[in-house]
């Protein structure tokens, strides 16, 4: 508790663009209000994810999807009201995504008030390659735009 | 009547499966009712690791084969350090042998929990996943949710990470963990402990279809414990020979269909690895509360259906928590972490219990460390040519049923073997042709 928000960075850096949320994690350490936690996950448990947002009034994950869009195409959804789109896909390089985690919770009653997902899209998931040009851009303009988000009133 | 019955001509073809790890397809082909062939392929293997590893300092090589799977990393480092470790002539004792048992205790207990609720469970509840399960079944959801996050504590907490663990190295650990480290996880594991038995309970109650095979199970076998990372390779059909000479009893056989070598007993044909085949043949090692456990529950000290290993792997996960609490209750912290290493040249071996059965690995190095080159069978390969003829006993066996219905139970078959095919996409496609 008392956490005002949590912004939660999923996926795996070994895995090419499926480091996507940990690089804007990166980015937004040091650019966030007092009372905002960043949390890296390598993964989607669910249980893990849901543990993250716990007792947090908003959160905001930022996972790798894919959905056809260009690679480094960043895309924000209210996950709160409404699953995502069935065309995006969070990627896992694990049997269950971000996008099972989101949904499990929502099944369970343990989402948080405000969930914003913001989905950078991937491009290579090769074991072992580093984030493509495209996705390391879309990572910057993500943390950029949930550093504006966190910040307005 | 007179007129003979039309050929059935029905093809069914789907291209996504989920609740398997990565990507493989399933073929089934039905001509007059009569299987011709089943096939279960593999499209990414991880021979490229092999290449990979060639040039490497051995000491890499646990690192970079945990990252084969997201699902079963220390699986990967524990059968790379210990085949390290039977090239430069160590051997791990003490408390630095039983953290190693713990933190594999720890991806056990993650890996099993995952698959028989969030992958396996669905198939037999008639839901499309455990998302959709969850709504019905919220509490049995929740429990299994909490059960497997303690899994991934043991292994965050030994392995420094809980995907892609650091900590393990050739000669022991980088850090070993205070003894108050691990008792913080006691009264977690002691609520595990109910509801893994609550798992095996539950579980044993699910419909099962009434196929038994007549399965060469191959397991680790240690003459004390209900293996983990040490012991011969013992099968029920004969085999009892020192994890060198699994080449010398096995070979990996390319087929056209897999990017993957099967792996089958020489002169023989396929084998089984995994829970039902450690179960069968350790069952006297599980502890007394497990035996007890599996008897309550109907099951014997033998389990040859498929469909039951969910419920065995529940078992192991009971098994898991206890060992976890008992390696706790006696853990002492060494006095270092690790013991000293003399780089030689000379060939190893490794077969450890992964969750989804034995996983070997061999190397040669050069004298000065470098790997000249790398062998790793994965369970998964292992056990390919038991999953394709599981299929054909399936299918021959319901045939009658309508496609969908058909369809379900082959992925069912597929999923009874929690295959892991590992760090692919999420991807399998099912072909069924009935001519």
């Amino acid at each position: 508790m008392g956490d005002d928000a949590v912004v939660i960075g999923v996926g795996n850096s070994d895995r090419g663009d499926d480091g996507v949320g940990a690089e804007a994690l990166g980015r937004l350490e040091g650019r966030v209000p007092p009372g905002v936690r960043l949390v890296r996950l390598s993964g989607a448990d669910p249980a893990e994810v849901m543990e993250a947002w716990a007792g947090a009034a908003r959160a905001i994950v930022v996972d790798a999807m894919v959905s056809g869009a260009p690679p480094g195409t960043v895309r924000r959804f209210d996950a709160a009201g409404a699953p995502l789109p069935a065309e995006v896909q969070l990627v896992s390089t694990h049997a269950l995504g971000a996008g099972a985690a989101i949904e499990m919770a929502r099944v369970l009653g343990r989402l948080p008030d405000a969930l914003a997902v913001y989905g950078v899209e991937g491009d290579v998931f090769a074991v072992g390659a580093g984030l493509s040009e495209a996705v390391a851009a879309g990572a910057a303009e993500a943390a950029a735009r949930i550093a504006d988000e966190l910040a307005a009133p | 009547m007179s007129t003979p019955s039309k050929p059935e001509t029905r093809t069914i073809s789907v291209d996504y499966l989920a609740r398997v790890e990565g990507e493989g397809s399933l073929k089934a082909r039905v001509r007059d009712g009569k299987v011709e062939i089943t096939e279960f392929g593999i499209f990414e293997p991880p021979r490229f690791y092999e290449a990979f590893l060639r040039g490497r300092r051995f000491g890499d090589a646990p690192d970079i084969t945990a990252r084969i799977c997201g699902i079963c990393p220390i699986a990967y480092q524990m059968s790379s350090v210990h085949a390290m470790e039977d090239i430069l002539g160590v051997r791990m004792d003490g408390a630095l042998r039983e953290l190693r048992r713990l933190i594999y205790c720890g991806e056990w207990i993650e890996s099993h929990v995952l698959h028989a609720f969030m992958l396996h469970l669905p198939d037999f509840l008639g839901y499309q996943s455990a998302i959709h399960m969850a709504a019905d079944h919220r509490d049995a959801v929740e429990k299994a949710l909490r059960l497997k996050k303690i899994g991934n504590d043991i292994v965050a907490l030994l392995g420094g990470r809980e995907i892609h663990p650091v900590n393990v190295k050739v000669g022991g650990w980088y850090k070993v963990p205070t003894k108050k480290q691990l008792e913080e996880m006691v009264p977690n594991l002691e609520w595990a402990l109910d509801a893994a038995t609550w798992a095996v309970e539950f579980t044993a109650g699910l419909p099962f279809p009434e196929v038994e095979q007549d399965y060469e199970y191959v397991s680790v076998c240690h003459p004390d414990e209900y293996p983990y990372n040490e012991g011969r390779l013992v099968s029920n059909k004969g085999i009892d020979v020192p994890a060198s000479e699994w080449n010398q009893v096995f070979e990996e056989v390319h087929v056209a269909r897999s990017n993957a070598l099967q792996s089958k007993v020489r002169d023989r044909g396929s084998y089984h690895v995994g829970p039902l085949a450690r179960y069968s043949l350790n069952f006297e090692k599980l502890s007394p509360r497990v035996q007890r456990l599996a008897a309550a529950v109907g099951l014997g000290p033998t389990c040859f259906n498929p469909f039951k290993s969910i419920v065995v792997r529940c078992l192991e996960t009971v098994h898991a928590v206890e060992e976890a609490l008992r390696l706790i209750d006696t853990y002492e912290r060494p006095t270092r972490p690790d013991v000293p290493l003399v780089v030689k040249a000379g060939e190893g071996h490794g077969a450890t219990e992964a969750p989804r059965g034995m996983l070997y690995h061999r190397y040669r190095l050069d004298d000065e460390g470098y790997i000249l080159d790398a062998q790793i069978a994965p369970p998964t390969a292992q056990s390919q040519m038991s999953i394709e003829d599981d299929l054909r006993v399936v299918l021959e066996a319901s045939l009658d049923l309508p496609d969908d219905d058909l369809q379900w139970r082959l992925e069912q078959t597929v999923r009874n073997y929690d295959p892991c095919i590992s760090c692919a996409t999420h991807f399998l496609k099912v072909e069924i042709d009935r001519g």
